[in-house]
């Protein structure tokens, strides 16, 4: 990249900072014109000097008032003249500014990209992400004004200074007489302002890297009672920073102090030095005026310029500060990454290192001199201890490290001289902690198959414009054209001709590495549109009759109570029968339905608030019997209590209140209090007695006013159960069972979850399950997934892409036993003729490989066969021995 | 069943008949009810005990694995409480309770009784005097035992 800015500048934008100079250039004579004008009205058109009315402009006659116009009207037209050429200029400049602070992005992210790994040790992600977003903003602003600024600006002072020196030169002189001291000394103040506000973006950069790393190491900050010292440091560092943007403060204004002071001179200068030469009949009054009016537009260029200076000081220093950052040792050739070869033969031969070392920064050797010659297609183990190089020896044969020195050949060819397109395809890695990206299960899985856009996506004719037009930008700014909404998955690398058997080939490698039970779990929780998937909401509607069923059973019966709207469900709550729907989004928070106004309307209408209040009263003074002897906090609060510790006494007050004065005395607030009470219990499961037969009638008669009389604003806002219609709000799992899992059932949730895998099997759905449970975002870092979740999924992604050589860094290390044997033992089917190399975490695992390399201290010290290795006396025998 | 009537066969639990009646109704409003159809085991011998139960309703076999197969040693019944040695003490199920008729029990987990015999001490001197019953009660048939031949 450019060592300086201006180089950069010139490198990417020449042209338009060409047309940018020529414009202002072609700006001056109208600005000259602009301020010669008023002199000329004033003292021909309006005072008559010089002039003999009528007079002619080519050879039309005017006289004075017609003279007076045609002067004014011409200088209106240059007013819109000049404020045009401000504006195309300006626009012209953004747009020169925007596009190179994309491309300056676009490069920097590049580079991110190409960043050596260890690198990233170095440089935190925050201080990245700062420095590539907001540190780099001003450097926009600054390109688009490096030329045509100091040329415009420069040259609108001159054009004035000029008119100033042609009128008369002694006041002219006299009004800039104090410029030179100006221009020594604002720069210098303004330094000052510069290198605090360096020193700020410093502070800001370490300051986001501490909440970086407080969101990172939360858990370590709870789990060691170490809150006050973050709150402590972090007020350090505010406190810092207050400093530091107080004294720029200060600064500023002293600088704007002294600035229009100076400016003011000039002023000062006309009016005197202007009225004596007036007086003396020396200086017409309007040639005064004229350069009154002139010298007060020279302060915004005059400052401008100024400014300028700064900005463009501050713009070298912060662009090399950046470029610093960004121009790591060991930053990898963009060719390598991007280049994208004819083709692609598979690796096969020797995988071959000689002497391979790593030295890491601090000059400790990671691997020194590691020597091995293995066949592509064997299954190789790598054991060792700690520090015995193993994990950078894999990393260093998937290409994410390099070798301080020494030789790898890949099947032939040195691997330093391979692309990415090579070592990215041909091989995989997985190490110890798979990252997910923030998106589906699926497309993490398909990850390793999407290396560039293979088909183009379709479009109608105004999208494909827009599209054009994206495309047309991305090469003004140098960015990548490649679109990100074509077709990029590689079929043929995943072996499936189409869809349909890519999904089955995704099936086949989740069962491999022990995850498809979990995919399966998350599509029974997942949902569908209906809209969008009309058969497929069909399917499972009839999946839902066929379960219900197999609940004619009765034995299963018990296990499951229907959604009827004719019947009080006894398995629901009193909130959940009467809206007997599904609620979307926060329209009717099942938690504050007594809050919900329609809700309170319909109660009202039906009659039913008394009994409810009378309700709320019942299950109050229980919750009070039974919960008042616990302390505040006492964890059955939390578990079993419909009322809060905190809220018990007031509810004991209302309680009081109602047995002294009546229930008719409460406030509103206290009646909502009440009235939220009954709409949480459920009959069945809490046993209180006090949701009798009749009031179980008038609660699904209010059920069906509820859903006859629902408003316009609040349709969208429930999806009423209805046993026809698949229900969109509500997971599969629940569109099947429609109704509640029976209180109280032995083992009832595992027994209706075996009832609804086997329906679903039989009916052929299990696949459509899964590909919902594929659709699963899997949150910030795969977050919504557990790390044994994660961690197979990066290895299903790995099968996935199917390289020739599977590299593994004690991948199954963090899995279970039994997730750990049975993808040992998928691999070693899966890659039956393929190469496999992995750092086992358990020496005894080598024994099912081919070969056993043995390292220790960053060397390979026995090589061989399990079998001839595993004797009295050999390194592996005793890492077997101490497992 | 309402908790009013689950409160009234807790009472006639001997363990917990001389507790009072709000704490049996936080007992009884704490722990899950659980129905067991006929032939579904409640725990299996063996397993590690995770909760106790009291037979509100029904009747259930107590079986013993033994080399020759199960063995069937008592019967339980209505306001019996079973399963309560393996909560007290981290040993696995001794027995196997396997439900004969459809079975209504009050499970009480491991930490919920604990919860309450340290919330209400009352509680743990009535489950002594009751644990403190039968061993007199065992060392007695064992003295029998001994006596008869």
């Amino acid at each position: 990249m450019e060592k300086s800015i201006y180089r950069y500048i010139i490198r990417y934008s020449m042209r338009r900072q060409v047309v940018l100079t020529i414009m202002a250039t072609a700006s001056f004579p109208f600005l000259y014109a602009f301020y010669e004008l008023p002199k000329l009205i004033v003292n021909s058109a309006i005072q008559g000097k010089d002039t003999t009315f009528p007079t002619s402009v080519s050879q039309i006659q005017f006289d004075q008032v017609e003279y007076l116009w045609l002067l004014c009207g011409i200088f209106l037209g240059l007013v819109i003249i000049n404020q045009a050429f401000k504006y195309v200029i300006n626009v012209y400049a953004g747009i020169t500014g925007e596009r190179m602070l994309r491309r300056l992005r676009f490069d920097l992210y590049g580079r991110v990209l190409r960043f050596p790994l260890p690198q990233f040790r170095k440089t935190s992600s925050s201080e990245i992400v700062t420095m590539v977003t907001a540190e780099v903003e001003p450097l926009g602003g600054f390109i688009g004004d490096a030329f045509k600024l100091p040329i415009f600006q420069g040259g609108y002072l001159i054009v004035i200074l000029a008119f100033l020196f042609v009128q008369n030169w002694y006041m002219a002189l006299a009004a800039v007489a104090l410029y030179p001291l100006q221009g020594y000394l604002i720069p210098k103040l303004q330094r000052r302002v510069n290198l605090l506000g360096k020193e700020r973006v410093r502070l800001v950069r370490q300051l986001s890297d501490r909440i970086g790393e407080t969101v990172a190491g939360v858990q370590e900050i709870h789990a060691h009672n170490t809150a006050r010292r973050e709150r402590a440091d972090f007020s350090h560092r505010l406190g810092a920073i207050y400093e530091v943007r107080l004294q720029i403060y200060i600064w500023k204004f002293i600088v704007k102090f002294l600035n229009n002071t100076i400016n003011q001179l000039g002023p000062f200068s006309f009016y005197a030095i202007g009225g004596y030469l007036a007086i003396k009949g020396e200086l017409e009054i309007g040639t005064l005026m004229a350069a009154i009016a002139a010298h007060k537009d020279l302060a915004a260029p005059w400052k401008e310029l100024l400014n300028f200076y700064q900005r463009q000081a501050d713009a070298k220093i912060k662009y090399e500060q950046v470029m610093e950052q960004f121009q790591p040792v060991g930053l990898a050739e963009e060719s390598r990454q991007l280049d994208e070869p004819d083709a692609i033969a598979p690796l096969s031969g020797e995988i071959a290192a000689s002497n391979l070392s790593l030295i890491d920064d601090t000059g400790a050797a990671l691997v020194e001199g590691a020597s091995f010659m293995v066949d592509a297609a064997e299954h190789v183990a790598i054991i060792g201890g700690g520090g015995s190089g193993k994990d950078e020896t894999t990393q260093m044969l998937a290409r994410l490290l390099s070798p301080t020195a020494g030789t790898l050949r890949l099947g032939g060819q040195a691997a330093d001289t391979l692309p990415e397109a090579v070592t990215g395809r041909r091989l995989a890695y997985v190490g110890s902690s798979a990252y997910m990206f923030s998106t589906t299960v699926r497309d993490n899985l398909l990850y390793g198959v999407k290396h560039l856009p293979l088909r183009d996506a379709e479009y109608d004719d105004e999208t494909r414009q827009a599209t054009e037009k994206w495309r047309v930008e991305a090469i003004a700014a140098g960015n990548s054209t490649d679109d990100i909404n074509a077709d990029w998955i590689d079929y043929d690398a995943a072996d499936a001709p189409d869809d349909h058997a890519l999904l089955l080939r995704i099936f086949e490698t989740l069962k491999m590495v022990t995850l498809d039970g979990d995919i399966y779990q998350l599509g029974l929780r997942g949902s569908i549109d209906p809209a969008t998937q009309p058969g497929l909401a069909e399917q499972f509607l009839k999946a839902r009759a066929e379960f219900h069923t197999r609940l004619t059973d009765p034995e299963i019966a018990a296990l499951v109570e229907g959604f009827d709207p004719e019947k009080y469900n006894d398995n629901a709550t009193l909130g959940e029968n009467l809206l007997f729907g599904t609620p979307i989004g926060s329209g009717f928070d099942m938690e504050r339905l007594a809050e919900n106004t329609y809700v309170i309307d319909l109660l009202e209408r039906e009659g039913l608030i008394d009994v409810l209040l009378d309700t709320g009263q019942q299950i109050a003074s229980t919750m009070t019997e039974l919960f008042a002897d616990l302390p505040p906090g006492h964890p059955f609060f939390e578990q079993f209590s419909f009322i809060s510790a905190e809220d018990l006494p007031e509810y004991q007050a209302i309680l009081t209140r109602i047995n002294r004065d009546g229930i008719a005395t409460l406030r509103p607030e206290e009646r909502t209090m009440l009235l939220s009470l009954p709409f949480k219990v459920s009959p069945a499961r809490h046993r209180l007695g006090v949701i009798d037969d009749d009031l179980q009638q008038r609660i699904l008669k209010a059920r069906k006013a509820f859903a006859a009389n629902l408003p316009e604003e609040f349709r969208g806002m429930v999806e009423l159960f209805d046993v026809n219609g698949y229900n969109a709000a509500a997971s599969l799992q629940d569109n099947i069972l429609f109704g509640k899992l029976a209180y109280g059932q032995a083992r009832g949730g595992e027994r209706v979850g075996e009832i609804i895998a086997q329906v679903i099997d039989d009916l052929g759905l299990r696949a459509a399950v899964m590909e919902v449970g594929l659709s699963f975002h899997v949150g910030n870092g795969g977050g919504r997934l557990s790390s044994a979740q994660r961690q197979k999924l990066g290895i299903a992604r790995a099968i996935l892409k199917r390289p020739d050589v599977l590299i593994l860094n004690e991948a199954t290390g963090s899995l279970d036993g039994a997730a750990q044997t049975a993808i040992l033992a998928g691999l070693k089917q899966e890659f039956d003729g393929r190469g496999l190399i992995w750092a086992v975490h358990r020496p005894s695992m080598a024994s099912d490989f081919d070969r056993a390399l043995v390292m220790k201290s960053g060397r390979v010290i026995e090589q061989g066969t399990f079998e001839e290795l595993n004797r009295e006396g050999t390194a592996l025998h005793d890492l077997v021995q101490a497992e | 069943m309402s908790l009013n009537e689950e409160v009234e066969a807790l009472r006639s639990v001997p363990l917990f008949a001389k507790i009072e009646p709000s704490k049996l109704k936080l007992l009884a409003f704490t722990s899950e009810r659980l129905t067991f159809p006929a032939g579904q085991e409640l725990f299996h011998q063996g397993d590690p005990g995770d909760a106790a139960y009291i037979i509100l309703d029904g009747q259930a076999d107590v079986v013993v694995d033994t080399p020759h197969g199960e063995l069937s040693v008592a019967k339980v019944g209505m306001n019996d409480f079973v399963g309560e040695i393996a909560i007290l003490i981290d040993v696995p199920r001794t027995a196997t309770i396997r439900a004969e008729t459809e079975l209504t029990t009050l499970a009480i987990t491991k930490d919920l009784f604990f919860r309450l015999i340290s919330e209400f001490p009352d509680m743990s001197v009535e489950i002594m005097r009751e644990l403190a019953h039968r061993l007199e009660a065992t060392t007695a048939q064992l003295r029998e035992a001994n006596s008869a031949p």
